[in-house]
């Protein structure tokens, strides 16, 4: 099992830990709810260092993510950061990833997720055939999600980069906690704000940093945060996670993510999804709640009111900051109109549900 | 799949867990005192801390008769759901209303104010077969 850089810091602090994507990850520390809310009121911090970092270098580093991804990255300036994904051939999603441009039209990273690195960093390569320079720094690549509405204001101090006045999806590189060369962006994947925060793993700057972020955050309640309260987080505000949401068989179309599909250029798949757009998708991932007691979880059947299966779920939750159940799901297209009642299978009994907008309210 | 449930290694040599002398325990990680012929169930300490915060326990078999290892009922926690299975062959007579506005007793108090059931044990000699506190610990540990 790989480790991160933290990882003596999660088991020090008594985490519960779990192998995910081939890392040991710390789940929990003090309890799901407890950490959840003190990213939705507060901050907390999130290691994610096992994510993927792929570094893009040369005048065809633009046409190549151009080819091999769904939304535009010609649009993107210096210091802008962008939600897309890699289709297969079939108009699958390889993966759904976020492009930094770090120098318009020649450097640029893309963030990929863990699971899925070998898979990416093979799709890119095979697709390389313009000679574009490609690194993929994932292994020596920390990184930290420090999340909430006081996550700026408290790492404020700790950086000369006005970090509390940075735009959603861009970012800054700068001097962080006395380690230079940390690339601070406005991104997240809870919805409650903040920041992540990348950077180079030697001469001790990952213990550096946790340890600056802890003695400035602590006093002001900010709490280790597991992968746990990550999904419980990012499912309330309908973000999508791959391998559970999104795989190499559902298209972008269906997934609700046509809004970084754009048929303005060439990719991999284009046609094909854009005939898909015009034909209409046979199926879409809407989001539900339950109106009976109960929990959806991955793989429970969606039925209509006969019990007749109409799709399946792909996430769901008892959702901590709403007291209800939640969860996401692939239903025929018939369905997915809000308000439309489903039923969730659940042990063999048809729970009452509806579908609602995302995020969940 | 919940990505992690089939993944579970737990480290938990920072923490004290607790396995009461006077209980008996289940390989299921249930909990059981015997008082005459009427059982006290719940889930062991190691089970709430495995589970996570716990939602609400579901047991439609008050009134049956079922036999050891039967499901009795479901614990559905913020992450997972897992069955219950009774320790010894009996009629489940209670559920412990107080989760119903209170779930998280069950993570706060496994073995006290976070009981599950109450049954009519069938052979209460069955009980004193089930493991001890030692020998849970050693499953577990």
């Amino acid at each position: 099992m790989k480790q991160t850089p933290f990882t003596k810091k999660h088991l020090e602090l008594g985490a519960k830990m779990a192998e995910f994507a081939g890392y040991n990850m710390p789940i929990s520390y003090s309890g799901i709810n407890e950490e959840h809310q003190a990213v939705r009121k507060n901050a907390g911090v999130f290691d994610v260092s096992h994510m993927g970092e792929f570094i893009l270098k040369g005048p065809k580093a633009l046409d190549l993510i151009q080819r091999v991804t769904t939304n535009d990255a010609s649009r993107l300036k210096n210091n802008q950061a962008q939600y897309s994904c890699f289709t297969n051939e079939q108009g699958g999603i390889i993966d759904d990833l976020i492009i930094y441009c770090i120098e318009e039209n020649s450097a640029y990273m893309i963030v990929v997720n863990a699971a899925n690195i070998d898979k990416d960093w093979k799709w890119l390569n095979d697709h390389n055939t313009e000679g574009v320079e490609t690194h993929n720094i994932s292994d020596k690549t920390a990184l930290l999600a420090i999340q909430g509405p006081n996550a700026t204001g408290i790492l404020q101090p700790l950086t000369e980069t006005d970090i509390l006045n940075l735009k959603y999806y861009t970012f800054e590189k700068g001097r962080f906690a006395g380690v230079d060369n940390v690339l601070i962006s406005a991104t997240g994947y809870t919805g409650a704000g903040g920041v992540e925060i990348y950077f180079e793993d030697r001469d001790g700057a990952a213990d550096k940093i946790w340890d600056a972020i802890f003695a400035e955050g602590a006093p002001k309640g900010l709490k280790p945060i597991g992968l746990a309260a990550r999904d419980t987080l990012r499912l309330e505000m309908g973000y999508c996670l791959y391998g559970n949401d999104l795989n190499d068989t559902t298209s972008p179309l269906e997934a609700g993510l046509g809004w970084i599909t754009k048929f303005t250029k060439e990719f991999t798949a284009g046609d094909l999804l854009k005939k898909q757009k015009e034909a209409g998708v046979e199926r879409k991932l809407v989001g539900f709640e339950l109106q009976d007691k109960g929990i959806p979880r991955n793989g429970y059947a969606i039925c209509d009111e006969q019990g007749n299966g109409i799709g399946t779920v792909t996430s769901g939750t008892q959702a901590p900051s709403l007291g209800k159940a939640i969860g996401l799901g692939y239903v025929q297209s018939g369905f997915a109109a809000f308000e439309t009642p489903v039923f969730i299978k659940v042990r063999e009994k048809l729970l009452k549900a509806k579908v609602v907008k995302l995020p969940f309210a | 799949m919940e990505y992690w449930v089939p993944l579970l290694i737990f480290v938990l040599k920072n923490i004290v867990m607790s396995y009461p002398e006077t209980l008996r325990y289940t390989k299921d990680h249930e909990w059981i005192s015997l008082d005459g012929d009427i059982a006290t169930i719940g889930i062991t300490d190691f089970a709430q801390r495995e589970l996570g915060d716990i939602v609400y326990v579901e047991v439609e078999t008050i009134g049956t008769s079922l036999k050891a290892g039967d499901v009795f009922g479901t614990v559905e926690a913020v992450k997972t759901v897992s069955d219950l299975f009774l320790p010894v062959d009996g009629e489940v007579t209670e559920l412990n209303e107080a989760l119903g506005n209170a779930p998280e007793l069950v993570n706060t108090d496994p073995y006290g104010e976070g009981w599950m059931i109450r049954m009519k044990v069938a052979n209460p000699a069955d009980v004193a077969a089930l493991l001890d506190a030692a020998a849970y610990e050693a499953l577990v540990g």
